[in-house]
């Protein structure tokens, strides 16, 4: 059921038009059938996905992802998780636009250490420049600095992702007031990819006016997915209400709500 | 002739194209991609490209990720 607000009001990324601003990942779930489950209650219309070798020689009827997460149905949205140079990413995109028949929106991630899984951003922004002269839409994960996510637009990616906090960490929003710089300069969407525990911290993201939010762990990792699924679809959907509504200013004292005249006390 | 495939050796007919060599490996139909000495070569292209003893193939395919 879509409200008259979500429909006035598309997540735009490289003049394609969604609904949905909660963007999800396919990585960490039990099974094919888990992992179509948890997407198809998210409601996310953009999913990603990870480029691997195939495994010669075994279980040829092994179930595919694209069985289960339909191109016909969803935006795939490729990723480059585990690439340590831009020469890797570059590479892993390639082959992605093939898997997929042309299809050129990919989510540029380079990765720093295993450790942290930062982003190394020397190395995305090289990669950054490569696969944007090769004509590739490029959604890109970075840190929460203001500085390089402008870069970043300005090389010509579609849509930074800064992280909330460290990829699978579900530690939330360590540096909202990064994020505001970030949004404040930005004239492509800024989503928080990487971080998000709760459907708390995804409303939080949205009522600061993110442009959406990718959520891979919190949902994967909760001990009911699909039911996660959901509510991670709601946050984003109340947050984005809640922003765009304009929250009430704080005050230092409290004002009553019930009005003061006609109290029984007479006072 | 070998060849690698996905980081392993393996060996084909002399000549083989990347058709004959998909269809050795029971991948015929699958939803891949395929790198030759780091280039990508099209589905389409599949059938006319033919092998070289020590040439370097990727093959990937789609799996869950974040």
């Amino acid at each position: 059921m879509m409200s008259e607000q979500q429909h006035n009001d598309p997540l735009v990324i490289a003049g394609q038009r969604f609904n949905s601003r909660l963007l999800v990942g396919t990585g960490k779930y039990k099974d094919m059938a888990e992992t179509g489950a948890a997407i198809e209650a998210s409601g996310a219309e953009i999913v990603t996905m990870a480029v691997r070798r195939t495994n010669l020689g075994q279980n040829p009827d092994e179930p595919n992802l694209l069985d289960v997460v339909s191109p016909d149905r969803y935006t795939l949205l490729p990723n480059t998780a585990g690439c340590y140079t831009a020469e890797e990413a570059v590479r892993t995109c390639r082959l992605a636009r093939e898997l997929l028949d042309g299809h050129d929106l990919v989510k540029l991630e380079v990765l720093g250490d295993q450790k942290t899984l930062y982003p190394n951003i020397i190395e995305t922004v090289k990669a950054a420049e490569t696969l944007v002269k090769d004509g590739f839409k490029v959604m890109v994960y970075t840190n929460d600095d203001p500085i390089v996510a402008k870069q970043l637009e300005e090389i010509g990616c579609v849509a930074v992702m800064p992280l909330g906090s460290l990829i699978g960490s579900g530690l939330g929003i360590q540096n909202p007031h990064n994020i505001r710089l970030i949004m404040e300069e930005a004239r492509v969407p800024i989503l928080v990819d990487a971080g998000i525990g709760t459907p708390s911290e995804a409303a939080m993201a949205m009522e600061m006016g993110c442009a959406g939010v990718l959520v891979n762990s919190a949902i994967a990792g909760a001990q009911n997915p699909v039911l996660m699924a959901r509510a991670m679809q709601k946050a984003v959907v109340a947050g984005r209400e809640a922003h765009l509504a304009v929250r009430m200013p704080r005050k230092a004292y409290a004002s009553a709500s019930s009005p003061l005249d006609g109290l029984i006390t007479g006072r | 002739m070998q060849i690698q495939v996905n980081g392993d050796a393996l060996d084909v007919s002399e000549g083989a194209t990347l058709a004959e060599l998909i269809e050795q490996l029971e991948l015929t139909g699958k939803r891949i991609a395929i790198e030759l000495n780091l280039e990508i070569i099209p589905r389409s292209e599949h059938a006319t490209t033919r092998l070289d003893a020590g040439d370097q193939v990727e093959i990937v395919h789609a799996i869950g990720g974040g």
